[in-house]
């Protein structure tokens, strides 16, 4: 139980990149394999964020009522993630549009008929 | 044969991350159960939690990691973020190979209605959270997401009344030659790039913190135009 309790959110976030892996190795169309790759930069997002993880612990904000650094969780982590999930967006996006481009030149998005891409 | 391959290979992966996890304590809480999270020099995310509010004037710890002491990683990113929507638009906005799509379907009345209430207020949420960064969660980054979201809706619902791409990228230049400026005119008066050379002012203040309101300020429209221009030419609304 008390395992449990200690690694709940570690293992979120391996379950969350292998089962993204799983998904960007076995499907063959190519917004799922997009979906994915989401998936395991979720995955990454969350283990950061839980490396830095104190129980019980407070945001790194300061304000009238919490004026001590006492029992804040690490800001760095969340530093990283907070640009990192911005950024996802973005190659999401970016992702999405070389999908675009691959359908409107071969007509569908099923990898396994799309010529050179076969494995 | 493909999926037995993979699973294979997910099984091995799996494994590595359960062996190489299980060795050591990882993360905070582990350090924090032998002790070690007290000393500064093991912990530096703890050394920023002590000494941030002193040195930056800003209340949120985040923040002042994010833009003051490693601001220079936070402009590396937003290079990213605009190559990234370089990308999309060199990918999509070509004449060729695009014909018309038909007419595009009008939306209901509730969405029309809607978008056209709510943009100004996602507006207005946005810049509350992009000004009030340094004082509360929120910050450049959000609240560029929070406007990105309001784009989306406008195309869903009013696609007329789009923003035009030309303003987007001259409110994405001018932010970015803030962020750039602001850093080069710290260099110039105290010799590092980025350094906080405004007064700090009072703490919890909206006016405090020297350059981070600036600068997440910055940051937001940058980031606000960039997704927003995304949105846009993924929505077809390039030319």
């Amino acid at each position: 139980m008390s395992f449990l309790e200690n690694y709940i959110h570690y293992l979120g976030s391996f379950g969350l990149i292998l089962i993204g892996l799983y998904v960007v190795l076995v499907k063959s169309n190519l917004v799922k394999v997009i979906i994915g790759i989401n998936l395991i930069d979720t995955g990454v997002n969350l283990f950061l964020i839980s490396v830095g993880y104190i129980r019980m612990g407070t945001a790194p904000i300061f304000s009238r009522a919490t004026t001590t650094a006492e029992g804040m969780v690490d800001p760095v982590p969340q530093a990283l993630v907070l640009t990192a999930i911005v950024i996802g967006v973005s190659v999401l996006g970016l992702a999405l549009s070389v999908a675009i481009r691959l359908y409107g030149h071969y007509g569908t998005l099923d990898l396994r008929k799309i010529r050179d891409l076969k494995w | 044969m493909r999926t037995v391959v993979s699973l294979m290979l997910i099984a091995i992966v799996a494994a590595g991350i359960i062996v190489s996890l299980s060795q050591a304590p990882v993360g905070a809480e582990a350090a924090r159960q032998e002790g070690r999270l007290k000393q500064d020099d093991v912990n530096f995310g703890r050394y920023y939690n002590n000494r941030a509010l002193e040195e930056t004037g800003a209340a949120n710890v985040v923040a002042s990691v994010v833009v003051s002491y490693r601001g220079l990683d936070t402009l590396g990113e937003v290079a990213v973020l605009f190559i990234a929507a370089l990308g999309v638009a060199t990918l999509l906005r070509t004449k060729q190979e695009r014909k018309p799509k038909g007419e595009v379907e009008q939306a209901s009345l509730i969405v029309f209605t809607g978008c056209r209430f709510l943009f100004p207020l996602i507006l207005l949420f946005a810049a509350y959270i992009f000004a009030h960064g340094h004082l509360t969660p929120g910050g450049g980054f959000q609240g560029g997401a929070v406007t990105a979201s309001g784009f989306v809706l406008i195309y869903l619902g009013c696609r007329g009344r789009a923003v035009g791409a030309k303003q987007l990228s001259a409110t994405e230049s001018l932010s970015g030659l803030v962020f750039v400026i602001t850093g080069l005119v710290g260099l110039a008066l105290g010799g590092s790039f980025l350094l906080n050379f405004l007064p700090r002012g009072t703490t919890y203040a909206l006016f405090s913190a020297g350059v981070i309101p600036i600068i997440y300020i910055a940051i937001g429209l940058k980031v606000s135009s960039e997704l927003g221009g995304i949105v846009g030419t993924l929505a077809g609304e390039g030319e």
